[in-house]
């Protein structure tokens, strides 16, 4: 079990080596941040040189992802164009927690504003996760132990739908209905933008309202997805020969299904759930901008719109490296469930 | 004596999407206490089918007994209700079967698997369960129990997961073990090893078994009296001996004459029986053999012949007298 | 004791002769046990109508047409969408933005098919080295989060490729570049189903008397194995459909999708959340339009898989 652990730790650094040069290959070849820069007066060339090399911009391309990961603290560059190198680097790059200074938010470093705003999407994301499991698990479960029912033919087919809609259909559906309708109606509505009311203040109660119309919207696609997961896993362990001979030894259904089905049938949803934990970081782009919520997914667009590359490098980079930690965990923690890979 | 367990007319269907198929179709037999029945037949013939219901582990949807009645111990099984039959699954009825792969759970310890049934019906405590599971382990051969006892199923062998599996179905000294075709999936030195063992048990806790199996050979080691399934019914009942030696019915003949031979020329050709089992869905009237049968008359091919004793005790249904090779 | 001659059986048979239906034969029928499938074929059918058909009754230059004066107009018998926030036509829009968009539905399957068989096929086959390789990249694609990466992509290329004309008609070069991206960024999921396929199939037997007459490695690959594992390939195909509707009305929404003047459904719904109170006709109709268009496809999606794999013949009555 430990030499599976740390063989998947050896796996994960390359990954990540990969995924990091991907993503900056990519958004290297991305529009011109010198652009941005200038405002509204146009820029010097000496101003635009002096720019380049301050940004590394001037340095091939292998060299440039060097800096990105390693700093260029660690050396001299030339700063004042004479090709003499004698300016100490300020960067230190990624692997010290460097992703460099924002281009639209002048003098920030690109950490920061990641820094501010993940707090936010984690108080969205975590309450949606866990109400999502929840609903997921039982409407899954129930579902699959009443196979042939009615209750399983509605619920079946409206996950189905429900997992079919985009979110921004039923984030603008739920806004229309509670927010706007509901306070045409004269009915007490639910708030449809940011996080909380500025006039309250940033209270417990103001931020929880705020939450409900995102957390819906994302839960419906999300528990109609999961619950059909769940329910065609137990579906599939349930009709395992194992569960027949626990049958026929005498247990009761309970039984049977405490003892016997969910151990099994929790594996593979485990896995799942490991795997999805980390996307929730990235997922959230639309949903956050369409009810204005301050969080990283919002960060991501507003400046991938203004080129903003520090930023949104930093960004892709973090989920990527959540995704992979997550995918770690969930592998051991999958091996540690199922002892068919555990004494092999 | 009366006997242990009577099974009188029970029909069994499934609805499927190609339609209703007529999985058992009247199958009647009674098995004496202490003595070992052989189902046997085809794969489809409907054997595993008629001891499932039995034990009323078929799945409602899409599977339904439609008539008949199971009687064991003055009750009709069929009309127990659900909770009732907990406390004769494992019991007083076990039932092994046939793939100890995947009949065993994967994710817990075989000694959990075997004290499991012991907590739920004598309510033991674990520690007594421990021990009784120790000793059960070492009654089916496996040996250092107490190290296996943790073990996990793809940790064994498959004849040592089968002994597990009997270990399992005997541990609570039921009256009847259902095995269904235990070694099928052994190979054959295994395959001896495993009915060795059961005779053996059952010698020592005076169960009555019933082994299905389409092995003949197999059956012929372990079998007191045996039934020959086809189609879903019945078509020969007799001990055991009668069949080898007396044999009545066309099917059971082909089967025999089918078996590979040490003793014969080399260069005759394997007989086998020509066609394929007949659909369970649309049967025609009549005998459901008759399309394979070399003894069919006219009546074969109106009218099922119901299955009828003879003075001796054997029961074959069919028209046709195998010996004179005219109608009865 | 007579013996039964097999070989020649007596005269009074009834044979019971089954007909046997092709495999085609045989997925259709288990297919349209489906009803909610079979649905979806017609409504899907009615949607590419109302996107084709529509021509007939409107031009692209009026959909473009703008006029300010008419802006942001409910429902009404001249504009029986309403108008939009420059005042253009919704209907008409929503009748050539759907061409759009089912257009890049069904070339972003095509190009998720293309390179995620590829990639998965050749892995699967080759092993070793090459299998190590290709699922090394494809692990790091899979990790690397769709909507995000969807999103930079889209921003980036977006403007790199001039507009084209095809059948009459003249496209932003974001098109082509969406559908390319949006499979480029989704062919990860079939490339490890395929891969597995072919793992498991390759140590077949057909494969191994294949070998043994000679037969290439091309024509072993395309012609013998994966004919064997068309079912997951279609069933992906068709839910890939949905999904690449879904992701151009993702990135399209947020801006950095197809770009105007080319109408999607998606990018109708640009900015549409600040009219939610006073227009909500903006976004309900292409809105619904996305959501009849991918839950047809779905159920369609759904049945095929049923159909094509016989794992449960049985239903409940």
């Amino acid at each position: 079990m430990g030499r599976y652990i740390i063989r998947r730790l050896l796996q994960a650094i390359p990954l990540l080596l990969i995924i990091s040069i991907v993503i900056f290959l990519l958004l290297q070849s991305s529009g011109d941040p010198l652009a941005t820069m200038g405002g509204r007066r146009t820029v010097r060339p000496e101003d635009r040189a002096r720019l380049a090399r301050q940004l590394g911009l001037d340095k091939p391309v292998y060299k440039q992802y060097i800096y990105w990961l390693a700093g260029n603290d660690w050396l001299k560059i030339d700063f004042d164009g004479d090709g003499i190198p004698e300016t100490t680097g300020t960067r230190k790059g990624v692997l010290r927690g460097d992703f460099g200074t924002s281009l639209v938010s002048r003098g920030k470093s690109a950490l920061s504003l990641i820094g501010e705003r993940l707090p936010n999407t984690l108080i969205l994301m975590i309450p949606a996760e866990i109400i999502m499991l929840i609903f997921a698990l039982s409407i899954g479960i129930y579902s699959a132990l009443r196979q042939y029912t009615w209750v399983d033919q509605v619920v079946t087919t409206g996950s189905f739908i429900g997992y079919s809609m985009p979110i921004f259909f039923i984030a603008l559906a739920s806004m229309y209905l509670f927010a706007v309708n509901f306070r045409k109606w004269g009915l007490p509505y639910l708030p449809t933008v940011g996080m909380f009311d500025p006039k309250v203040g940033k209270t417990f109660g103001q931020v929880v309202l705020h939450m409900v119309l995102p957390i819906f919207s994302m839960s419906v696609v999300s528990v109609s997805a999961y619950s059909r997961y769940v329910r065609s896993q137990m579906l599939e362990v349930n009709n395992q020969d194992y569960i027949r001979t626990a049958h026929a030894k005498g247990l009761t259904d309970r039984q049977v299904l405490i003892g016997h089905a969910l151990k099994n049938a929790a594996i593979p949803i485990v896995t799942l759930v490991g795997i999805e934990i980390p996307f929730l970081l990235g997922g959230a782009v639309v949903t956050e901008t369409i009810f204005g919520w301050p969080g990283m997914g919002r960060l991501f667009i507003d400046h991938l719109t203004r080129s903003d590359t520090p930023v949104v490098m930093g960004i892709l980079m973090l989920i990527s490296v959540a995704v992979v930690v997550c995918q770690l965990i969930t592998d051991i923690v999958y091996a540690w469930l199922d002892p068919r890979i555990r004494y092999s | 004596m009366d006997p242990l367990l009577e099974v009188r007319n029970l029909k069994v269907q499934f609805n499927t999407l190609e339609g209703v198929v007529h999985a058992v179709n009247g199958v009647s037999f009674q098995l004496e206490k202490g003595k070992t029945m052989g189902i046997v037949g085809e794969s489809g013939c409907g054997k595993s089918v008629t001891m499932l219901s039995v034990m009323r582990l078929i799945k409602e949807p899409p599977g339904r007994v439609t008539e008949g009645e199971v009687l064991f111990q003055e009750k009709d099984l069929l009309k127990l209700p659900k909770s009732s039959m907990h406390e004769i699954r494992g019991a007083k009825i076990a039932m092994i079967f046939q793939d100890p792969m995947t009949s065993l759970n994967p994710v817990l310890t075989i000694g959990h698997q075997i004290s499991e049934a012991l907590v739920v019906h004598s309510g033991i405590g674990k520690e007594e369960a421990y021990k009784k599971t120790l000793e059960l382990l070492e009654m089916v051969g496996i040996p250092q129990a107490n190290e296996r006892y943790k073990d996990y199923p793809h940790q064994f062998s498959g004849g040592m997961r089968q002994r597990v599996m009997i270990a399992m179905g005997l541990s609570c000294k039921p009256d009847i073990l259902i095995a269904d075709e235990p070694t099928t999936a052994l190979d054959v030195t295994i395959q001896a090893q495993i009915v060795e063992l059961t005779k053996k048990l059952q010698a020592q806790f005076g169960m009555a078994v019933i082994w299905i199996t389409h092995d003949l050979g197999v059956a012929a080691e372990i079998a007191d009296r045996m039934i020959v399934m086809y189609a879903g019914y019945v078509v020969e009942e007799a001990d055991i001996f009668q069949i080898y030696e007396n044999t009545r019915h066309p099917y059971t003949l082909s089967l025999l004459k089918s078996l590979p031979r040490v003793d014969r020329k080399k260069h005759n050709r394997l007989a086998n029986i020509q066609g394929s089992p007949p659909d369970c869905i649309q049967m025609p009237p009549g005998c459901p053999f008759l399309p394979r049968c070399g003894f069919g008359v006219e009546q074969c091919a109106e009218d099922n012949p119901d299955l009828t004793t003879e003075p001796d005790g054997h029961k074959v249904a069919c028209w046709v007298d195998v010996t004179t090779g005219r109608f009865r | 004791m007579a013996i039964p001659n097999p070989e020649n059986p007596p005269a009074a048979i009834a044979r019971i002769e089954k007909t046997q239906l092709t495999f085609i034969q045989l997925v259709w029928l288990r297919f349209k046990r489906h009803k909610m499938a079979v649905a979806g074929i017609i409504s899907l059918i009615l949607l590419v109508l109302f996107a084709i058909l529509g021509t007939a009754f409107t031009t692209e230059a009026y959909s473009n047409i703008t006029d300010t004066s008419i802006r942001l107009m409910p429902p009404s018998h001249e504009h029986p969408f309403g108008t939009d926030t420059v005042g253009r036509d919704i209907l008409s829009r929503t009748i050539y933005g759907g061409q759009i968009s089912l257009m890049i539905g069904l070339i972003a399957m095509a190009v998720e098919v293309v390179v995620g068989v590829l990639i998965g096929a050749i892995a699967g086959y080759y092993g070793g080295i090459i299998d190590s390789l290709l699922m090394r990249f494809t692990e790091a694609m899979f990790n690397i989060p769709q909507i995000p990466l969807l999103l930079v992509l889209g921003k980036l290329l977006a403007d790199k490729v001039p507009p084209l004309n095809l059948f009459g008609r003249e496209f932003s070069g974001s098109v082509i570049v969406i559908m390319v991206v949006i499979g480029l960024t989704s062919w990860m999921g079939l490339a490890r189903i395929v891969r597995a396929n072919f793992l498991s199939l390759k140590e077949r037997e057909f494969v191994t008397a294949a070998h043994c007459i000679g037969t290439r490695n091309g024509p072993i690959i395309f012609g013998h194995i994966l004919p064997n594992t068309m079912a997951p390939i279609i069933v992906s195909a068709t839910l890939g459909v949905a999904n690449a509707i879904i992701s151009e009305a993702y990135v399209s929404f947020l801006g950095v999708g197809v770009r105007p003047p080319t109408a999607t459904w998606g990018n109708m719904l640009n900015g549409a959340y600040q009219y939610i109170e006073s227009a909500p006709w903006l976004w309900i109709f292409p809105g619904i339009l996305i959501v009849l268009t991918v839950l047809s496809i779905n159920f369609i999606g759904d049945g095929l898989r049923d159909a094509l794999d016989p794992h449960s013949l049985v239903e409940s009555k």
